[in-house]
């Protein structure tokens, strides 16, 4: 899917939310800490919703990059190479305590695996399983409403 | 499978009085019967008549066969159109494939062949567009992937286009994913065999599409009354350089001047006998295979052939408007993955040109279209030897009729006119990969819709469609005819002759068909049903 700037946030927001979602669901209560599973899993969703917040001015900054590329596209590589700056970004922001909500202390393995599934199985649906149920998809680039 | 005539001659029955399908029923009355007076050929009233009657249909003797759909062409657009109604829910018994080919893919197979791509090669195509597959997953990589048990391809889809060249299929998997494909949605059950004559409308609203089946009896034409009809009959024709045909007609020398899209295996025959300089015309991506295969085979087999490449339009480094349209080129070509640059199939540039309208459209168009070829490593490294070992030479310029001739020693002298003057260039073969399309006048059927059926020209001169690929000015009462391909290049979607554009027309078609009536709207729960049935291998 060649993404257009509407379609990008779009597809970020239903994809964290239910691929996202499910991961999260399935991972935290086998994530490193000794916090509560109602706390682990509220910081959890919080991370998670961080990321969606955030992600929408990242699709911002990657819409004019991308607009120096004459294809006007989003190589397979960039969209999973751009977790490494964004996981940095929401690790800096939950260290400096500026992410609200948070109950616990997220432990730095427990984000890095929580962080790293989450992106990948995004990652990995937004490049061939989302055609599936949306045939028109990757034809309106990435939009689905 | 029924390949060939039988099928239209056991359906040209017409429906007994009650049998009539509702679709034009409700116009048009009864069907009627053949008068017996003509002789089942096309009269002169027909032939000058814009709109017809089923009577005069009936009067001319010419008998009547009902398909509520009707896709004529058969290749590649009419398959991709018929499998995704197929996939909506649509039964073969209303439609037909009108076409004079076998098997969808045969043109394509011929062309892709003579211009260099035999089944082992690789065809310039992305890893998702997969005309087999309305879904594009599992993509060629992916399928390759697994038939091969590799993670190569899947690899270069990865950290394509930067580290790798773009990965495209062979063209020998995609024939085989097509034939599954055909089988699985039962195409041969629909396909007629014959030559499409014209298409006319129906005054009680529909269509008339008249056939002449391979074998003339019992009567001379068919005629194909539907509602909807679909066109889609490739390119109109391919046209010579108008110095390269002069020298084809005037000398009938077929030998030394060839085309890159007919069969031309003689050249290289002739190459590996006695050492020649060919001269190649063209920088698009026929011309970069046909040098390939020149280059392989001046290695292979350690020959000794001169390549004189003469471009008309040489570019020398990266070009565009502005920074943000810059698109890469050097040594005579303009790079580019794919026909256009990648976004025309689903991103930002698909949502502008769908908002352009005539000359801004056109200037687009010329923008990020013309003559271009993609950055292939292997290419540039054969190029980069020819260069260094003096037997690649690169030239700008043109010809002009009448400065070609052959010399005594069976040469062909070609005079360029270059920037620098104009410079002889004695070649034993001229290849012409320019690949230039003729007007769409030049197809019988397509000049007969412009002359009486309503249908209009784009900007770039090819069928005006709308953004729903329905053939403008061409409704008939309830029916509604589309185009696809390449006789509808310049209209909202730029890249209709690919096999991906094909699929996002077939799209628009089956949704716009489905706000007609004529099919349900493929939603995600029967989408994911459907694609488990192809994942499966089972009929739609």
């Amino acid at each position: 899917m060649v993404p257009t700037l509407n379609g990008r946030i779009q597809t970020r927001l239903f994809l964290l939310a239910i691929v996202g979602g499910l991961v999260t669901l399935i991972i935290v209560p086998v994530l490193p800490g000794n916090a509560p599973l109602g706390d682990k899993y509220r910081d959890g969703f919080i991370v998670l919703a961080a990321v969606m917040v955030l992600g929408v001015a990242w699709e911002c900054l990657y819409h004019f990059l991308m607009q120096w590329r004459w294809e006007k596209d989003w190589p397979t590589l960039f969209g999973l190479a751009t977790g490494v700056p964004e996981g940095l970004l929401i690790w800096i922001l939950l260290a400096a305590g500026a992410i609200p909500g948070i109950v616990g202390t997220v432990g730095g393995a427990a984000f890095i695996i929580q962080f790293a599934l989450i992106w990948l199985a995004v990652w990995l649906a937004a490049n061939g399983p989302m055609r599936v149920p949306f045939i028109r998809w990757r034809f309106v680039g990435g939009r689905l409403w | 499978m029924a390949q060939d005539g039988s099928s239209a001659g056991q359906t040209h029955k017409l429906p007994a009085a009650g049998q009539n399908p509702a679709w034009w029923n409700q116009a048009g009355g009864g069907a009627p019967a053949p008068s017996g007076s003509g002789g089942g050929d096309l009269t002169e009233e027909l032939v000058k008549t814009d709109v017809w009657s089923d009577g005069m249909v009936a009067a001319a003797g010419i008998p009547i066969v009902d398909s509520q759909f009707i896709t004529v062409g058969g290749g590649m657009g009419s398959f991709v159109t018929v499998d995704y109604l197929r996939i909506a829910g649509v039964g073969t018994d209303r439609m037909k494939i009108l076409s004079d080919i076998d098997h969808p893919w045969q043109t394509y197979e011929y062309l892709t062949r003579v211009s260099q791509i035999p089944r082992p090669e690789r065809i310039r195509s992305d890893s998702a567009s997969r005309p087999d597959n309305i879904w594009g997953f599992p993509s060629y990589a992916l399928s390759e992937a697994l038939q091969t048990k590799s993670w190569a391809s899947l690899k270069q889809v990865l950290v394509e286009p930067i580290w790798a060249d773009y990965y495209t299929p062979r063209a020998g998997m995609v024939f085989a994913g097509l034939e599954r494909e055909a089988k699985r949605i039962s195409f041969f059950d629909m396909l007629v065999k014959g030559q499409v004559r014209m298409i006319r409308r129906r005054r009680e609203g529909g269509y008339f599409t008249i056939l002449t089946p391979p074998e003339a009896k019992p009567a001379k034409r068919v005629a194909f009354r539907s509602q909807f009809v679909h066109l889609a009959v490739g390119y109109p024709g391919l046209k010579y350089l108008p110095e390269l045909q002069n020298f084809r007609t005037e000398h009938q020398d077929f030998y030394h001047v060839v085309s890159a899209y007919e069969d031309h295996e003689h050249v290289y025959d002739r190459l590996r006998a006695k050492p020649s300089t060919v001269l190649l015309r063209g920088g698009g991506i026929v011309s970069s295979r046909v040098l390939q295969r020149l280059m392989d085979d001046r290695e292979n087999y350690h020959l000794n052939t001169q390549i004189i490449h003469l471009f008309r339009t040489y570019i020398r480094t990266s070009h565009g408007p502005n920074a943000w349209m810059r698109r890469k080129g050097g040594n005579g070509f303009a790079y580019q993955g794919f026909n256009y640059p990648k976004s025309v199939w689903g991103g930002q540039l698909k949502a502008k040109m769908r908002k352009l309208e005539g000359e801004d459209r056109a200037k687009e168009y010329d923008l990020m279209g013309g003559t271009n070829t993609p950055w292939r490593r292997r290419w540039q490294a054969q190029m980069n030897e020819g260069r260094a070992q003096g037997w690649y030479h690169t030239l700008e310029g043109t010809v002009e009729q009448g400065q070609m001739k052959v010399r005594d020693d069976g040469m062909v002298v070609t005079l360029v006119k270059t920037p620098q003057g104009v410079v002889e260039i004695a070649a034993d073969f001229v290849i012409d990969c320019t690949g230039l399309e003729a007007d769409v006048s030049e197809h019988r059927v397509l000049a007969d819709l412009l002359e009486h059926s309503g249908a209009g020209r784009n900007p770039k001169k090819r069928l005006d469609v709308e953004r729903t690929f329905e053939l403008r000015g061409t409704r008939s009462g309830t029916g509604v005819m589309y185009a696809s391909g390449a006789s509808t290049l310049g209209g909202y979607f730029p890249g209709v002759d690919t096999f991906l554009g094909l699929q996002i027309a077939a799209q628009e078609i089956t949704d716009d068909l489905a706000r007609h009536g004529f099919c349900p709207r493929i939603g995600p729960a029967r989408s994911m049903s459907q694609w488990l049935r192809w994942l499966r291998n089972q009929p739609p």
